[in-house]
């Protein structure tokens, strides 16, 4: 069993070795832009709480949201000056990124 | 030479340590690069965190802080106020060493040696760094103000919570009715451009309830309102009418502690608790690298990976940083630029490009009574051609009006900015 994890470790070390250096680039991108709202909906968009858990939202759920508050179509108190300071391909990557955690429990 | 093989050793296989998350430790236990950040405030302890987060744990992290807890400063004017604890405001670093596996080290920094690369601690302790961060906040430059050094016992600053944000209440809450309670405020930059009128506020607030015939004071050294002037005017004005007296370009000269009275240029006032706000600087620590200080007082980087300039493997962020055009002093900021560096740090020591473009954003909210908070908002974007952070034009602003909302959301925000510092 051990020596079968060690296996499919190394192929999969193998397989993301290759392409690492853009494909790290861009995911470190989009981390460091997600992290940005981690003070108001906590790390990686797990909320402590009062805030909206983002972490496991659907890529085109959040990024409708964030477009519509972007444009001014969806109200907001807070929201709409932030999201207007990030170009749409930014609200892309960090759509793209929250979806890719695991859901929160308290969501 | 040697470093450098260290480094791709330790880092170099990036993607072969992440897909064995079980025995990353076997690879890199030769030698893990070594990352020493001073001070564990919310630049410190955020960057501490995310350093060890972003490297899974292939970065060995220690965090030198003199205090045993982590004590907030944002929320601390409703503790001044009688509205919160000291215990709600006042967080453990468990979190960073248990969840994260980041050294703590509760001491203090004596010596820097940034050719040897090694910081000495009051303890004894010598730390080796690849590379070091420091965050040391502010100082308070007391010598500016006649009088003051050695009476912040009865002229509390509480503009570092703690023993002095109790003080301050405390001497409010002894206040005689009808008494007087003025707040000095130094010229700009100051940490927390807001917090002033803020303390203002909820003073009033606590006054309502239990001194209604008292005053409030707002001295200001500057020519203005700092932050939210419109809406610090309009919330005075309905809710504290002739209670809170605000007047400008009163800059300090000296102080008699004794009587409690503040000589101004143009008048003198003696206060019943007399609340000055110190001139600041960088924190101290940041003189043992031997940085030039802009102004003599804040210490140039570059934004790009927080670095000192010319001071290879330094990066200093938070308060203690000259900021970039509209960035703001705050502890929200202070965060924010922890993970642009706690990022560049891991790109370096991987021998990586740091990201070109970092982004970074504010939210500062401020209550102006006990049921009612407003915000101030700003996004910035790393400008290649200016080589530092500028405001995203078009983004950011202020609340409408202060409302019960926002004191809602300026609780949960105070939460989760916690929590993604400490937790």
């Amino acid at each position: 069993m051990l020596k079968r994890i060690w296996i499919l470790s190394l192929a999969g070390m193998w397989a993301a070795a290759a392409p690492a250096h853009a494909q790290g680039m861009a995911d470190t991108t989009a981390r460091s832009l997600a992290a940005t709202c981690a003070n108001c909906h906590g790390t990686n968009g797990h909320s402590a709480g009062g805030t909206e858990s983002l972490a496991g939202v659907p890529r085109d759920t959040l990024l409708r949201k964030l477009e519509a508050f972007r444009s001014g179509e969806k109200p907001a108190t807070i929201m709409h000056q932030i999201a207007r300071g990030y170009t749409p391909e930014q609200l892309a990557q960090i759509a793209t990124y929250f979806a890719a955690q695991r859901p929160s429990a308290r969501n | 030479m040697i470093d450098r093989r260290h480094f791709l050793t330790a880092l170099g296989a990036t993607t072969a340590a992440a897909a064995l998350p079980g025995c990353a430790s076997l690879g890199a236990s030769a030698r893990k690069a070594h990352v020493v950040v001073v001070g564990g405030g919310f630049g410190g302890a955020s960057a501490a965190k995310y350093l060890r987060l972003w490297s899974d744990g292939r970065v060995r992290v220690t965090l030198v802080e003199r205090n045993a807890r982590f004590i907030s400063c944002p929320m601390s004017n409703l503790v001044i106020g009688g509205l919160q604890s000291m215990a709600h405001i006042t967080h453990d670093y468990a979190g960073l060493r248990d969840r994260h596996g980041v050294r703590l080290v509760h001491d203090s920094v004596t010596a820097i040696d940034t050719v040897a690369r090694e910081v000495r601690l009051a303890g004894g302790e010598r730390l080796h760094y690849d590379r070091l961060l420091l965050s040391p906040g502010i100082d308070f430059m007391t010598e500016a103000v006649e009088g003051l050094a050695g009476h912040e016992d009865r002229i509390p600053h509480a503009w570092k919570a703690g023993e002095q944000t109790l003080l301050l209440h405390r001497q409010l809450a002894a206040m005689p009715e009808g008494g007087v309670f003025a707040i000095h405020i130094p010229k700009a930059p100051f940490r927390c451009p807001p917090g002033p009128y803020e303390r203002a506020s909820l003073v009033a607030d606590y006054c309502l309830r239990h001194k209604p015939r008292a005053k409030v004071l707002v001295l200001d050294a500057n020519a203005d309102i700092q932050s939210k002037k419109g809406l610090f005017l309009a919330a005075w004005k309905a809710r504290y009418p002739n209670m809170i007296e605000y007047r400008p370009n009163n800059q300090l000269l000296s102080v008699d502690a004794a009587t409690r009275t503040a000589r101004l240029e143009f008048e003198d006032v003696k206060a019943d608790v007399l609340n000055v706000i110190p001139p600041q600087r960088a924190g101290r620590v940041a003189d043992l690298i031997g940085s030039h200080l802009a102004n003599g007082r804040w210490v140039p980087v570059n934004w790009l990976t927080t670095e000192v300039a010319d001071m290879p493997n330094v990066h200093v962020i938070g308060d203690a940083a000259l900021p970039a055009p509209r960035m703001p002093k705050s502890g929200h900021m202070a965060n924010q630029q922890a993970k642009v560096a706690a990022a560049a740090i891991l790109q370096m020591l991987a021998d990586q490009p740091p990201n070109p473009a970092p982004m970074v954003m504010n939210t500062c909210y401020s209550f102006v009574g006990s049921d009612s908070a407003m915000h101030v908002a700003s996004v910035h974007r790393f400008d290649a051609a200016e080589n530092t952070f500028l405001p995203v034009e078009g983004a950011g602003g202020l609340s409408a009006v202060a409302s019960p909302a926002e004191a809602a959301a300026a609780q949960a925000w105070a939460r989760n900015i916690w929590a993604d510092t400490l937790g």
